[in-house]
């Protein structure tokens, strides 16, 4: 490595200046990355060391550093910043366990399902799956919630069945809560779940669910997203020739057989995109929390991102929320390296094995 | 490889230092006139920015300055990514639950007491804006807590002038009787700003000289109160109601009570304008009558470069003349004691909101608390069923961790 670098400055003749024109043409997209991205991200990274309280530069001389005083702040210290922090992040904790396997999922389903030769009118549903992801998603949320008011479409319908509906957006009921309450557990009054755990959150409310406004902002999160998954899918199933799957025909599979031991497989690069882009875009889930308020449910709504935004811009704790922001930011990095880790291509026949297993197992009858 | 990496590291320290070395932009600051001045502010609607927009323009005319209005969407976000980016407003709406944190954190400048009328403000707001013992800034205007009564449904319960209620148990009575299918007698918004006058009509407070009193008992008895109207089904809570804030429940007929101030009149104008009611006095609770006053004031930032000029501004804003311009276009009472007796005057279906004044307190606003008070107002949501113990003990624990903080 270091050899390869150095010989071009050494050699002379027709190389000659090949370092510096790269450079040269390089420079604009390494001042506007600079400037743009690094740059931003070492102030913040600053901030969240400092008392910076977001008056004038925050590299002016009364700003001093703090040390890990705004990470304690919101992590070990016991108080109100720490409960808000572990709340939002059980609720994001949530949000992410729901939306990024329902999403993919549905997004695939949906591929599949376009993808189809025989299907009529597959541009038009092309179109309408993929349209709520090109609309502007303050705009999706201000429809939902009408539908999901207390006496909303959503309700209207479900009420035809005689059910009668949650105030969704309003209820801060945790599903699971609602689940176990349904079969006669009580909240404990005593006991390890329910002093303040991690985080400062009882082990009862670590364990809440997401709640019903929640849960009504997954739902939200899967229709806008599914349809752009929906297109990376698309994208790589035709990429998947006819012949493949004809071969599949001819060797006996099934159509349930073809997806998984032949579809699925070879669409594992995307799917890979696809988690990866869920779970990052679902940890950093906030137009939706903001256009609600935030606050609103009881505080089951409220995210790390929103928490960041209103340290920062509300209570002017500028280094607590990017405090915030970096945890946030280390949290994702390590979750997509755990998820690259889970979904690498292992020895090829240790895999095949597994999924001869798993597919024969899984009902093909 | 090694050159990139210094060159990289060259170019980013060199970005810092250029960055770092971004002086506040200088704006001229010699001669009264020709100043572009931009003020922003948190309306409550049209009529508010027309009205505050006219004053500025006519005084902008008078000096020979220009004045840009700004109606905020977020005022407290605008305003903290204003000062963060080093480019304030020059003049603004400061709200009052952050005017303690501004002040602290020397954003704003203490520039009250060089009014020429700095000593016509009512005493209440000139404490409500006092940091340290120093008055900051010119109260704007304020407003206080009363009660709305739908005068169509209190005549349908066969309710007259003399069951206006000056006390709980008249208040839980005439709240009950005005409870129909679809009609809830009483309604506020669940929060402290609304939540907490009860709590102070029942000899409560959050704050005791130096010591955080939330969780005592006059604060429960409050609660406990309005628990024992939920109970009853006579008071709902906007969200339960499909409504906003209490305002709205009141003019889509389903609250025949709210308790909201001044600003009603003109929602009330705007979105119901057939809906017919009358604004009297809350009633006293058991240690006598509590309401609320809210104001906010006239922030400069610190060392500002149009200082003078916007201090005369300021004068002329909160003059007895405009100000009644003001509470004219949007119902806000003036701010001054000649001001708001004129006021009162003026406005007679407004009295009982002036006449609250003599009983108002201030919302508890020190730095940091309104974290704590965002909390507790999350708490409230438990109201129905919670015992009021539970619900102030957080808020105890939480301003008293905020006040050590402000004053450690």
């Amino acid at each position: 490595m270091p050899r390869a670098a150095v010989r071009p400055r050494r050699g002379g003749g027709i190389r000659r200046g090949e370092a510096r024109s790269g450079w040269l043409f390089v420079a604009p997209a390494v001042i506007i990355t600079t400037v743009f991205l690094v740059v931003p991200i070492l102030l913040a990274l600053w901030v969240s060391f400092s008392d910076w309280n977001g008056f004038q530069s925050p590299l002016n001389p009364r700003v001093s550093f703090v040390g890990l005083e705004n990470y304690a702040a919101i992590t070990v210290e016991e108080g109100l910043d720490q409960r808000n922090f572990g709340t939002a992040v059980r609720n994001n904790l949530y949000y992410v366990l729901f939306v990024v396997p329902l999403q993919t999922i549905v997004a695939l389903l949906l591929a599949v399902q376009v993808n189809r030769a025989a299907l009529r009118g597959k541009g038009f549903f092309r179109t309408a799956f993929y349209f709520p992801s090109v609309t502007s998603t303050v705009a999706i949320v201000i429809v939902f919630q009408f539908l999901f008011t207390a006496s909303g479409a959503v309700n209207s319908v479900i009420g035809a069945f005689g059910i009668d509906g949650p105030d969704w957006f309003n209820d801060s009921t945790g599903i699971f809560h609602a689940m176990l309450g349904a079969i006669g557990v009580a909240p404990p009054t005593s006991g390890p779940l329910a002093e303040p755990g991690f985080l400062g959150i009882s082990g009862w409310q670590w364990i809440a669910g997401p709640s019903v406004a929640m849960s009504s902002l997954i739902m939200l999160a899967i229709f806008t997203t599914s349809g752009t998954f929906m297109l990376l899918f698309l994208a790589a199933l035709q990429s998947i020739g006819a012949d493949i799957d004809e071969a599949a025909l001819m060797d006996g599979a099934g159509p349930v057989r073809t997806f998984f031991s032949i579809t699925l497989p070879m669409l594992r690069p995307t799917l890979f995109t696809v988690l990866t882009l869920g779970l990052i875009g679902s940890w950093q889930v906030f137009d939706q929390i903001y256009v609600l308020g935030g606050t609103s449910a009881g505080g089951t709504i409220s995210t790390p991102a929103f928490l960041a935004y209103r340290s920062s811009f509300v209570d002017l704790q500028w280094g607590q929320g990017a405090a915030i922001a970096f945890i946030l930011f280390v949290f994702i990095i390590i979750l997509t390296l755990l998820q690259r880790w889970a979904l690498a291509e292992r020895a090829p026949r240790a895999f095949r094995r597994a999924t001869t297993t798993s597919t024969t197992a899984g009902g093909l009858r | 490889m090694r050159t990139s990496q210094w060159s990289a590291a060259a170019l980013a320290a060199g970005l810092v230092v250029t960055l770092a070395a971004c002086a506040p932009a200088d704006e001229s600051g010699e001669g009264a006139s020709g100043l572009e001045l931009t003020m922003l502010i948190g309306s409550s609607g049209d009529a508010e920015t027309t009205a505050v927009q006219a004053a500025a323009d006519a005084w902008a005319a008078e000096t020979g300055n220009t004045v840009e209005v700004i109606a905020a969407n977020d005022l407290v976000q605008q305003l903290g990514q204003g000062f963060s980016g080093n480019n304030p407003p020059d003049l603004f709406y400061m709200p009052w639950d952050q005017f303690q944190t501004y002040a602290a954190q020397g954003f704003i400048e203490p520039y009250a007491d060089e009014l020429e009328n700095a000593d016509q403000f009512l005493p209440a707001l000139r404490e409500q804006f006092s940091y340290d013992g120093q008055f900051y800034c010119a109260p704007k205007d304020f407003s206080t807590l009363g009660l709305q009564i739908n005068t169509e449904a209190w005549a349908a319960a066969g309710l007259t002038d003399a069951d206006v209620p000056t006390d709980w148990d008249q208040l839980a009575e005439v709240a009950a009787a005005l409870t129909t299918g679809d009609q809830v007698g009483l309604s506020m918004g669940r929060e402290y700003a609304r939540v907490g006058v009860f709590m102070n009509q029942a000899g409560g407070a959050l704050v005791d000289g130096d010591a955080i009193v939330a969780d005592s008992a006059e604060n429960a008895e409050g609660l406990a109160y309005l628990q024992q109207l939920i109970a009853d089904g006579s008071l709902k809570f906007p969200q339960e109601l499909e409504a906003g804030w209490g305002g709205e429940a009141f003019g889509l007929g389903k609250a025949a009570m709210v308790i909201e101030g001044p600003w009603i009149n003109g929602a009330m104008a705007n979105d119901f304008p057939e809906r017919q009611f009358i604004s009297v006095e809350l009633p006293a609770g058991p240690a006598g009558p509590s309401t609320f006053a809210f104001s906010n004031c006239w922030g400069m930032p610190v060392g500002s470069e149009t200082r003078e000029a916007t201090i005369d501004l300021i004068e002329f804003l909160t003059s007895d003349e405009q100000q009644l311009a003001f509470a004219e276009a949007f119902g806000v009472i003036p701010s001054t004691e000649s001001g708001s007796a004129a006021y009162a005057e003026q406005f007679p279906e407004n009295a009982a909101f002036v006449a609250g004044v003599a009983s108002a307190t201030s919302p508890v606003a020190f730095q940091g608390a309104s974290a704590a008070i965002a909390d507790f107002n999350t708490q409230l949501e438990q109201i129905g069923s919670a015992d009021p113990a539970s619900l102030l003990a957080p808020l105890q624990a939480n301003l008293q961790a905020a006040y050590d903080e402000a004053n450690g």
